[in-house]
């Protein structure tokens, strides 16, 4: 997985709740048994006028120049600003594959759903939950600040506004050092191998039924 | 100390836990289907790991298989090259039970496990998948989970987790007539929201939730995710333990009595605490109809559409205005005037036994109503399709004027070739009203088997209680 530790990045702002992992990353490109090259079709009803298909170049269709992504202010985005219970729905990695394969490493909301939460801690993508006054505060920002910026301290757990204005965030302390190193959380996890073998022991012992 | 039946499911699971809370908990069965494997598959091998213990999973292929011409094999290459590498996959790690496309047992996952005996009380359940939390049902901890865990609970059998908050849904009293387990969901999330349950496990309680079978219960459980929670559950009773026995891979002998001992402490202890609790009358619940772009976007069938003119909060105004927009309604219109174009019974949510013989009790003796341009019924598994057939409901259906289709996931998500056109309107039993989910520029409306065959009879959306 890839590090993240200290980011500046440019801020697009997607003003919607309830942003679905169906609007991230549509069906039919679920049927790619790759984990890259997603982000192409990602939001990809919102951002062309056709119907994307899997293996299509994407660089001919016709855009909706309304889609924000596709606004030249918000060229080379790495931050994605939502609102409330953002990536509810299905369980699909390809929305965080999605999001990191288009250049999004941090996603600020008011909430997550939680699967797709987790989703992003495992390939490298930064979920910070705001209080809603400053996901308001930031979107008015952002709409009137043409090339806004934001820096994302994972470490010091801060996002600073180019005026100083900096907003503390939560992150779950083993998930942090996980993302600040890279590290897989498999090879973690079996370092408790014995532990995990154990168990499993005793369970067999206790419970069989378990186990046929 | 009493505890609830979250509380007892976790204790019972953890392997390891960290100073901070995140545990590491052990999995007793993962569900594998082909969409959300194949990565994970491929980061075993990449990395030189073996899975931990393949007795573990059960398998089938559903999400791309197409529902009809089943001796064409699936037309789609990309489908077809995903199923394969499940084939594949399989074939090389091996598995419990593999039920491949076309095998008599195949089905959506979250059908054949229970009704294969695969899910048992007190069970930890994953599957790269959502609606895991059908599983609940049982008295599990069922979870969906992403690719990564897949792969994670593959090479170590556990799953690294945080514990939940507790919500308890009560609902109590006897449900009406034709009112059923997919209302009292659809009702739930009307009332908390789809974010109502994030971060929160659900037990579902109450002598309305007593009194359903264990498919109606799964049913509910199947949506504790829509409305936010990672798992819904329900404790064990006489129904789950009725259900279970004899089913292929429940314990028999002395084995099924030390289960049974053991599932029988299942439940929530007297004067066990919740984080929180929202309690419901069943017999203030009707007929429930999604008219937006979330499941929350609910009303009842003797409802109007919601007016955005009369939200006070600019956030949700707007939501109200891009979803009515978008499902092409107006304002303060009757829910009962939506006319519809396609029909769809089926999904993991509303395609078992008896919602197909729900529907087929609306059905029988009636006709499809000339606008309605399709309408599909889909079993959840072969097993059901059969059931279904001997109890002669494909007659019913195809008379009336239904197709009778092969098990998969079909329209709920479109994977396959069943979907909706732009701009159609379709009555679904499935689980998510998203825009685009039956197809692009498609548009969904939620409801029970029963109003999605009233749906189809009435040619608009109808009270179903006016046609028992
Ligand atoms: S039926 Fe629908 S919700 Fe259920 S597993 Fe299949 S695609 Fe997912």
């Amino acid at each position: 997985m890839e590090k993240f530790n200290r980011l500046e990045g440019l801020v697009a702002p997607l003003d919607r709740v309830n942003v679905d992992t169906d609007a991230i990353i549509p069906k039919q490109f679920l049927k790619s048994i790759k984990r890259s090259g997603f982000g192409p079709n990602l939001f990809d009803e919102w951002r062309y006028m056709d119907v994307g298909q899997p293996g299509q170049d994407c660089s001919a269709r016709p855009k909706n120049p309304n889609f924000v992504l596709n606004q030249e202010r918000y060229r080379g985005a790495s931050i994605l600003l939502s609102r409330k219970n953002f990536g509810c729905g299905s369980s699909r990695e390809h929305a965080p594959w999605a999001l990191l394969d288009y250049g999004f490493r941090v996603i600020l909301a008011e909430s997550f759903a939680d699967i797709f939460f987790s989703n992003c801690f495992k390939n490298g993508v930064l979920p910070i939950v705001l209080p809603a006054n400053e996901i308001e505060a930031l979107f008015q920002l952002v709409n009137v600040t043409p090339g806004f910026k934001l820096t994302v301290d994972l470490s010091a757990q801060t996002v600073v506004c180019p005026d100083g204005h900096t907003i503390p965030f939560a992150v779950d302390p083993f998930r942090k050092e996980c993302l600040i190193n890279g590290w897989d959380d498999i090879g973690l996890t079996l370092r408790h191998a014995d532990k995990i073998g154990e168990y499993e022991e005793r369970r067999r012992a206790e419970q069989p039924w378990l186990f046929a | 100390m009493a505890n609830n039946l979250y509380e007892k499911l976790w204790q019972s699971h953890v392997v390891h836990e960290e100073s901070d809370g995140t545990a590491l908990i052990y999995i007793d069965r993962h569900l594998v289907h082909e969409v959300t494997s194949p990565q994970a598959f491929e980061g075993l091998k990449l990395a030189g790991r073996k899975p931990w213990r393949v007795s573990s999973i059960v398998a089938t292929a559903d999400h791309n298989t197409p529902t009809n011409h089943w001796d064409r094999g699936i037309e789609d290459p990309v489908s077809r090259l995903q199923v394969e590498t499940l084939d594949a996959n399989i074939r090389e790690t091996g598995a419990l039970a593999y039920f491949p496309f076309k095998d008599r047992r195949q089905g959506v996952i979250h059908v054949i496990g229970p009704e294969n005996g695969a899910t048992l009380p007190g069970m930890t359940v994953v599957c790269g998948d959502s609606h895991t939390s059908t599983h609940g049902a049982f008295g599990c901890m069922a979870l969906g989970i992403g690719t990564s865990e897949v792969e994670h609970v593959m090479a170590t059998q556990c799953l690294l987790q945080k514990k939940s908050k507790t919500l308890l849904v009560r609902v109590d009293g006897a449900l009406g007539k034709g009112v059923s387990a997919k209302d009292i969901a659809l009702a739930v999330i009307g009332r908390i929201g789809t974010a109502g349950g994030t971060g929160y496990a659900i037990e579902f309680g109450g002598s309305a939730i007593r009194a359903l079978s264990m498919e109606g219960r799964m049913t509910l459980c199947n949506m504790a995710i829509e409305a936010g929670a990672r798992m819904g559950f329900v404790a064990v009773d006489d129904v789950t333990i009725n259900y279970l026995k004899g089913r292929p891979f429940a314990p028999t002998g002395a084995q099924w009595d030390a289960a049974v001992a053991y599932w029988r402490t299942l439940h929530s202890d007297e004067g066990a605490r919740f984080d929180r609790v929202v309690e419901l009358r069943g017999a203030d619940i009707r007929p429930q109809v999604t008219w937006g772009t979330s499941p929350e976007m609910v009303v009842s069938i003797n409802d109007t559409v919601p007016d955005p003119a009369k939200e006070s909060d600019p956030v949700r105004r707007e939501a109200i205005e891009r979803a009515l927009q978008y499902m092409g309604l107006n304002p303060n219109m009757p829910i009962s005037s939506i006319k519809v174009d396609k029909i769809f019974i089926g999904s993991c949510t509303n395609s078992r036994i008896e919602d197909l013989r729900a529907a087929a009790t609306v059905l029988k003796g009636r006709r499809i109503a000339a606008n309605v341009k399709l309408a599909l019924a889909v079993p959840g598994s072969g097993l059901v399709k059969e059931q279904a057939e001997r109890e002669g409901l494909d007659r019913i259906f195809i008379d009336a004027g239904f197709e009778w289709r092969m098990p998969g996931c079909s329209m709920c998500l479109a994977m396959n070739a069943d979907r909706l056109e732009p701009g159609e309107r379709c009555a679904s039993t499935s689980n998510r009203n998203f825009e685009g989910r039956q197809g692009a520029g498609s548009r969904t409306h939620l409801v029970s088997p029963a109003m999605a065959a009233a749906a189809a009879v009435a040619g608009h959306f109808a009270d179903v209680r006016e046609l028992l």
